[in-house]
């Protein structure tokens, strides 16, 4: 028997070795910012991704005509400058004459055209599409100025241009169809290489317009478990992180080389009914269902109390306090009582669809719900199901409640118009039509007064907690968690790292 | 030689049949890659959007179709291209297949340094404490989950001692051997923990019962040296289940072991076809199993040809 201890001994006195000189390998760069994320982007085609990683990386390649600051003001990006004409139906750009792509071409007005062409094309599955089907014409008079001429009033759209979605990317590409194998932006930084699921090497761009980036690049990592990451971070491989799980977050300011950032996203968390589905048909079961809820109490047990209870709009400039909104106090006496108006004094069952793992939380969310309907009679049964699977079945409308995390836009009519407008594209998931959500939404559509706007959509959120097809739960946040040295970044709703073009790494 | 090519034979059976399964099987759980890819948004694609998708994806023909064309391309050895990672899916493969190689091995190795001595060690001091103490042990070896040990293990290393190897930059052996080590040190330990109970258990009561056998008991009468009675005389013969679990778990673990490659960041066969079944990339998730399929059955038969090998009475192919 000696012998084989012997031989573990030696054996782990080799692994042991090996170890230290791993960690001791590991340079200590100043210059170059080490990041982790979990999820890796999924593609490298700006107008066809729409996973949140995915987005994250390109808006650090590509640039669309405008971006949206920290405030979700809308500020120059490719373009210097823009109008809306007297009736709302030309929208007019100056874009900046030092945009420069990486291949070394300037961006010119025909780079913007062939790529809003580009999204406009049915061929193209451009999923953003839908946001820019009032543009009819666009042209190109000048050097440096590019017309959009839409068959509508359109204010919204100037929001859905911030997006990544709406990037403009070289009409030399487009030609070449090579969108989505080679990434060429004009945007702070280059992509020069992505190996999917493992990493991505980014390098600053010199010849960037807007100004300069305070590193020489960032490699990120992909460690899909976020509890390695954390690790990663406390032993100094990682100068900076994403991280979802709250339950990880959370554990960050225990280190006391870390620092965590919190921004409140304009994403929700949502239960949604199903009104086509007995009994969710019945108003008063609806109503019962939102009564019957206490939604700070869910954020509080599934979330650690990590974010705040919302109704439909999210954005700061129209978010109102919830609690003005229909039964955001929670009322079980109440809720009864409209169970048994509705001839449901027994309860139902139902089902509840959920994903794993998407949010991290799903599964603890449906739970405590389950739990507060139980007390007026629903028995819920909850399904867990892999995110593809239940995207399908969302997709279909196939199922009496789904626990969800919809995406924000900074607009309201941008936000909603898919779900709660007659022909909204997701109008048969929603499966809810209402002529008052439908005539606000198309009066928000065209009025260009702000105040007026916030009006009309403040009537909008009342009517629809009041009807209660869905039960708007809370809004999250996005983290991110970084070693102290690492000075500059600041954080966006919408969960934008564009702000590491401001990051620099101290000693 | 004649049950070497008989055996050969049947391969290219299994992996139609495998071929079949896998196709089939990812096809009929719900979603595609546009769902993968757009998620939720993906309703918002007009009919003719979502057909230029379909032809991107070339799932827009008929599944026999489909099957047809991969199937004509395989046999040529071209299993088709990864829609995520835009490579012929072969190459994906390859590139991942060493790290996965390399893992199993450690991890063996680290299983058989440990569970087999253990088991030998054991089964000597039969219901003696020191016994007991090797099976209580290889209990809590095996019923340890391996998250719970990776995750332990990462913990007390970088809390306690504010050391981890490189994680999400992987190294190759070849490249930096020592660094390459490092990161896969606590992997392959908590893959090898787990597979050295097993070890452990299956060595302790095989080597029982031949210690049990006549012939152990006429050498013993001979006088033979108790050590040489059980390394010359016993241990060969209480190989052959050894052998057999050995074969088993190795096949399993050139399959890629997902979790510890998730935790550790290590870029495997595991890791990568859980990505292609959650991103639907079809072409890859049906070249990896292939793949994996044609592994095990070598390692099958490589554990057929050892039990001759070890135990002469065994005639292989003989009816």
């Amino acid at each position: 028997m000696g012998q084989s201890l012997m031989k573990k001994f030696a054996t782990s006195v080799a692994f042991a070795a090996a170890l230290g000189a791993a960690t001791a390998a590991v340079p200590a760069s100043a210059e170059t910012l080490r990041m982790a994320w979990s999820q890796d982007a999924t593609g490298l085609d700006p107008h066809k991704q729409t996973a949140f990683s995915s987005l994250r990386l390109l808006e650090l390649v590509y640039e669309p005509l405008v971006r949206l600051n920290a405030d979700l003001e809308i500020i120059p990006a490719i373009a210097e400058s823009w109008e809306f004409s007297e009736d709302g139906k030309t929208l007019t750009f100056k874009l900046d004459a030092d945009a420069k792509f990486q291949n070394g071409e300037k961006v010119t007005p025909a780079d913007v055209k062939a790529s809003f062409e580009r999204v406009l094309d049915e061929a193209t599955g451009a999923a953003a599409r839908a946001n820019f089907t009032s543009i009819e014409s666009i042209d190109t008079p000048d050097e440096t100025t590019v017309v959009f001429n839409l068959s509508q009033p359109d204010v919204p759209m100037l929001t859905a241009m911030t997006s990544i979605n709406a990037a403009v990317v070289p009409a030399s590409e487009i030609e070449a169809g090579t969108i989505g194998t080679k990434a060429i932006g004009s945007g702070p930084f280059k992509l020069d290489s992505w190996e999917p699921n493992q990493k991505e090497v980014l390098s600053a761009n010199p010849d960037w317009a807007g100004g300069e980036v305070k590193v020489d690049g960032i490699n990120i990592s992909v460690l899909p478990d976020e509890t390695a990451i954390l690790a990663a971070l406390r032993t100094k491989q990682v100068d900076f992180a994403l991280i979802n799980d709250p339950l990880v977050a959370t554990l960050v300011p225990n280190e006391a080389s870390l620092e965590l950032s919190r921004t409140p996203v304009l994403a929700y968390h949502v239960l949604q009914l199903n009104p086509s589905r007995e009994p969710m048909t019945e108003l008063a079961v609806r109503q019962a269902i939102s009564c019957a809820i206490d939604r700070q109490d869910v954020l509080d047990t599934a979330l650690l109390g990590e974010g705040a209870v919302t109704g439909p709009l999210t954005m700061p400039a129209y978010r109102s306090d919830p609690g003005a909104l229909f039964c955001y106090e929670r009322d079980v006496e109440k809720a009864k009582q409209l169970m048994a108006d509705a001839g449901y004094e027994d309860g139902f069952s139902a089902t509840v669809i959920a994903a794993t793992g998407e949010p991290p939380t799903a599964a603890a969310e449906a739970q405590v719900i389950q739990s507060q309907l139980a007390e007026i009679g629903i028995k819920l049964d909850i399904k867990m199901m892999e995110l593809n699977v239940y995207v399908d079945t969302w997709l279909k409308g196939d199922f009496d409640m789904a626990v969800a995390l919809n995406g924000g836009r900074a607009d309201p009519y941008s936000m909603y118009n898919r779900y709660w407008t007659k022909d909204g594209n997701l109008q048969h998931v929603a499966n809810y039509i209402d002529d008052t959500l439908d005539s606000l939404m198309q009066e928000g559509r065209v009025e260009t007064d702000f105040d007026k706007r916030k009006e009309i959509f403040a009537k909008f959120e009342t009517h629809l907690a009041e009807v209660s097809p869905w039960i708007w739960l809370y809004t999250g946040y996005t983290y991110t968690a970084q070693q102290k040295n690492v000075k500059g970044f600041v954080p966006s709703p919408t969960g934008t790292l564009f702000g590491l073009t401001e990051v620099s790494v101290g000693e | 030689m004649n049950y070497l090519a008989r055996r050969l034979m049947t391969f290219p059976l299994v992996m139609l049949g495998v071929s079949v399964l896998v196709f089939v099987s990812i096809r009929l759980v719900p979603g595609d890659a546009i769902t993968a890819m757009l998620g939720t948004e993906a309703g918002l694609l007009t009919p003719d959007q979502r057909a230029a998708l379909e032809a991107y994806f070339g799932i827009d023909q008929g599944w026999f179709t489909q099957y047809w064309r991969w199937l004509a391309g395989a046999v040529q050895g071209d299993l088709g291209v990864s829609v995520t990672f835009g490579k012929p899916v072969l190459d994906v493969i390859l590139e991942r297949f060493p790290l996965t190689l390399e893992l199993a091995l450690l991890s063996m190795v680290i299983a058989l340094a440990i569970g087999l001595p253990a088991g030998i060690f054991a089964a000597t001091r039969n219901e003696k404490p020191s016994d007991l103490a090797v099976r209580i042990f290889a209990m809590i070896g095996q019923s340890t989950p391996n998250f719970v040990f990776a995750l332990l293990a990462i913990y007390v290393l970088s809390v306690g001692f504010g050391v981890l190897p490189a994680m999400g930059e992987f190294t190759p052996f070849l490249e930096n051997p020592l660094r390459n080590l490092g990161q896969m040190i606590l992997p392959a330990l908590t893959l090898g923990f787990a597979f050295a109970a097993a070890v452990t258990r299956i060595s302790r009561s095989a080597m029982l019962d031949i210690l049990s056998d006549d012939y152990i008991r006429t050498a013993r009468a001979k006088g033979v040296p108790a050590r040489k009675v059980i390394w010359r005389h016993a241990l060969p013969n209480a190989l052959i289940p050894v052998v057999t679990l050995s074969g088993v778990e190795f096949g399993y673990l050139l399959g890629g072991t997902v979790i510890v490659e998730q935790i550790f960041a290590l870029p495997g066969l595991g890791r990568m076809v859980l990505d292609a079944i959650l991103q639907r990339d079809y072409a890859l998730v049906q070249g990896s199993v292939l793949f994996i399929a044609l592994n095990f059955m070598i390692v099958n038969l490589l554990v057929d040809l050892a039990y001759a090998m070890l135990d002469p009475r065994i005639r292989l192919g003989a009816k």
